[in-house]
């Protein structure tokens, strides 16, 4: 029997097996940050050993940072000690640090693929569940626990029992005004915000293969938010096309050697899952979450349900309740007073070029603030080498510096409570973007002409 | 990590679906460089309001009792990959959650601190819920080596599933880590035939 992308990776990972246990498992990158990382490096320096392959460990200050004067120190005590706690661990650690104020800093999952650390074939973890964002590469990408970041600094490797395997596919053509997070918002309203757990997703067909790697790098990364550990695509020309030139990706005739071996990574035509989807790409239209989980979405002209797939109703009520909606109810003409457009579901180039071609030479509606926050350093000097800052401030909008933000409002860039926000982030859970924020989730484009008119829009209706 | 063998307690009822790693521990207490005292935020803002006064029908306040056990509703732990979640839930006080699904990361982390998750089937969580709205006080135990979790009114006995491996650890209080420092052998030759 063939062997599907997934086990193809996994088996080639695959240190030694427990009976009746979980198996060994070999880490090619390890990605860390100062939030999940300060009491792993404790644990090393208590044991007193160093990181086992620092080579193999990559550092950046993302969760915590501020999107405003990051030239000067950071405001916030706590925040300051522990980037500071990062810097110094990683110095006496020797492992590279693309810290505040570095050029290649941001969102881990965003600088992991556009340096090329990220590639096809690979086994990358971050203690961080939007690890799965990486995915799109066709590698096996998953967050872990504090506990887990001190297995793989201390011996490369992890205990992980192997995931069950589902694969979804999408086939046909999208429908106008769809963009990659209305394909997975899509995906989790059907299957749930627990339909994963257990399973490493797949997504093929022929609506995947037309998305490009940041709109893949999209659906990957909210794998997790249907409870899936992690979600991968198989490379083909669309992901060697990217990785071509990047700076950590193979040069020359090792970039050529690589893509053949590349280009295996694919499944079986016999191979089995444990779970195979199908959706028809027609059936998709722009998406918003209502509630607060990832699964409670709706296509943006439908009205609120009256109860969500395995949730009983006092759970579906206490949702609606905080977000002061009624089911029935129409969500397009909501009044709104934030959007958010960054996060490491939706912070690349691609992502601030749909939205400020909506945003061109128009002007943001008096009651909301809107920021843009750019996923790195690099997304944000090409963003101003396009002009794309000016479109935004011209407008309105605040475009800021690079960091994770109000997607989970770690640092000062809070949606105050009782305010409703229309965001690109990942999650609509209670008081994510802030204690009592309200958060609809939705594409780029969304949020960007939701700005503009002040209300929640339907890019279909945009002219 | 402490052993875990047996434990004999009340239990803490939180019927709420999807409890996300948000809802136990803000992102705005993951500031610290030590592993020590989230409990003090653990479920933070169902605890307290935005004027820091206690939210007194949340069961964690209107509930007098040192439970060790908590029981939550279905997809317990969704969410962030924070094992800060973790710590809050052990560092509060509980050692074990009862719950019929959970999040795959947060399993993990639990497992790595020394909590137990012990999973049943809806109808068994339903049956649990129901005895223990009408008798707060009811006793529990959980014997890990048998895989059992019983009331000691004998209304509730059920087995609970575990790997052998984490069984193991528990038990034995082992830590992943010591473990594998000891096959860095094996490591290395993998590294080599790479």
């Amino acid at each position: 029997m063939g062997k599907t992308l997934f086990e193809k990776v996994w088996d080639k990972h695959v240190v030694d097996s427990i009976p009746n246990g979980p198996s060994i498992i070999y880490i090619d990158k390890h990605l860390i940050h100062e939030v999940t990382s300060p009491q792993a490096f404790a644990g090393l320096n208590k044991r007193n050993i160093k990181v086992f392959r620092p080579d193999k460990t990559i550092a950046t200050a993302d969760h915590n940072v501020p999107t405003l004067n990051q030239h000067l120190p950071i405001q916030e005590a706590l925040s300051r000690k522990q980037v500071e706690t990062l810097n110094k661990n990683c110095d006496e650690h020797g492992i590279e640090l693309y810290g505040l104020g570095h050029k290649y800093q941001g969102i881990v999952h965003v600088i992991g693929p556009e340096l090329g650390i990220t590639q096809p074939g690979m086994t990358i973890v971050c203690g961080d569940s939007h690890t799965s964002t990486h995915g799109a590469f066709g590698s096996i990408a998953f967050g872990i626990g504090t506990s887990e970041v001190e297995m793989v600094m201390s011996t490369q490797c992890l205990l992980q029992n192997k995931p069950k395997t589902m694969l979804i596919e999408i086939d046909g053509n999208l429908n106008e005004g769809v963009y990659s997070k209305d394909i997975i918002l899509y995906i989790i309203s059907k299957i749930t915000a627990s339909g994963g757990t257990g399973y490493f997703v797949e997504y093929s067909g022929s609506a995947i293969r037309s998305l490009s790697m940041e709109a893949r790098m999209t659906i990957c990364n909210m794998s997790i938010e249907m409870g899936a550990r992690g979600g991968m695509i198989a490379p083909d020309e669309t992901t060697f096309e990217y990785l071509k030139g990047k700076k950590f990706s193979p040069k020359g005739d090792e970039f050529n050697a690589s893509v053949e071996k590349w280009k295996k990574l694919k499944s079986d035509i016999d191979a089995k899952y444990d779970k195979v989807i199908r959706y028809d790409a027609k059936d998709i239209e722009p998406m918003i979450t209502y509630g607060t989980n990832p699964g409670m979405g709706i296509k943006i002209k439908d009205n609120i349900p009256d109860n969500a797939i395995n949730t009983s109703s006092e759970s579906f009520n206490k949702s609606l309740d905080y977000m002061g909606l009624k089911s029935g109810e129409k969500l397009t003409d909501k009044k709104i007073d934030y959007v958010f457009i960054g996060s490491c579901t939706n912070s690349r180039i691609e992502d601030l070029r749909i939205a400020s071609n909506i945003v061109n030479g128009k002007k943001k509606s008096d009651n909301v603030n809107a920021w843009v926050i750019p996923g790195s350093k690099s997304v944000e000097k090409i963003a101003i080498q396009e002009g794309l800052d000016k479109i935004f401030n011209d407008a309105g909008f605040e475009f800021r510096q690079p960091g994770c933000s109000a997607c989970l409002a770690m640092n000062e860039d809070k949606i105050p409570k009782g305010k409703y926000c229309v965001s690109t982030s990942n999650r609509n859970f209670e008081g994510r973007q802030g204690p009592g924020s309200r958060t609809f989730l939705a594409s780029p484009a969304t949020a960007a002409l939701t700005a503009l008119n002040g209300f929640i829009s339907d890019v279909r209706d945009y002219n | 990590m402490e052993k875990f063998l047996k434990l004999d307690s009340t239990i803490m009822p939180l019927n709420i679906e999807n409890i996300d790693t948000d809802q136990i521990i803000p992102a705005r207490f993951l500031k610290a460089v030590t592993r020590d005292g989230f409990g003090d935020n653990l479920f933070r803002d169902w605890r307290y309001d935005n004027d820091e006064k206690l939210i007194e029908d949340f069961n964690l306040n209107n509930i007098k009792n040192d439970s060790k056990i908590l029981l939550a509703g279905r997809n317990f732990g969704c969410g962030s990959s924070r094992e800060h979640a973790a710590w809050a839930i052990y560092d509060y006080g509980f050692r074990v959650v009862v719950s019929s699904f959970f999040a795959d990361i947060f399993r993990n982390n639990a497992l790595n601190n020394g909590l137990l998750i012990i999973q049943l089937d809806q109808h068994k969580i339903d049956k649990i819920f129901d005895l223990v709205s009408k008798n707060i006080d009811s006793s529990f135990s959980v014997d890990l080596n048998e895989q059992r979790f019983y009331s000691s009114d004998g209304k509730i006995d059920e087995r609970f599933e575990i790997n052998d491996y984490n069984k193991t650890c528990l038990i034995n209080g082992y830590d992943n880590i010591d473990y594998l420092l000891s096959i860095k052998d094996k490591i290395l030759k993998f590294e080599s035939n790479k």
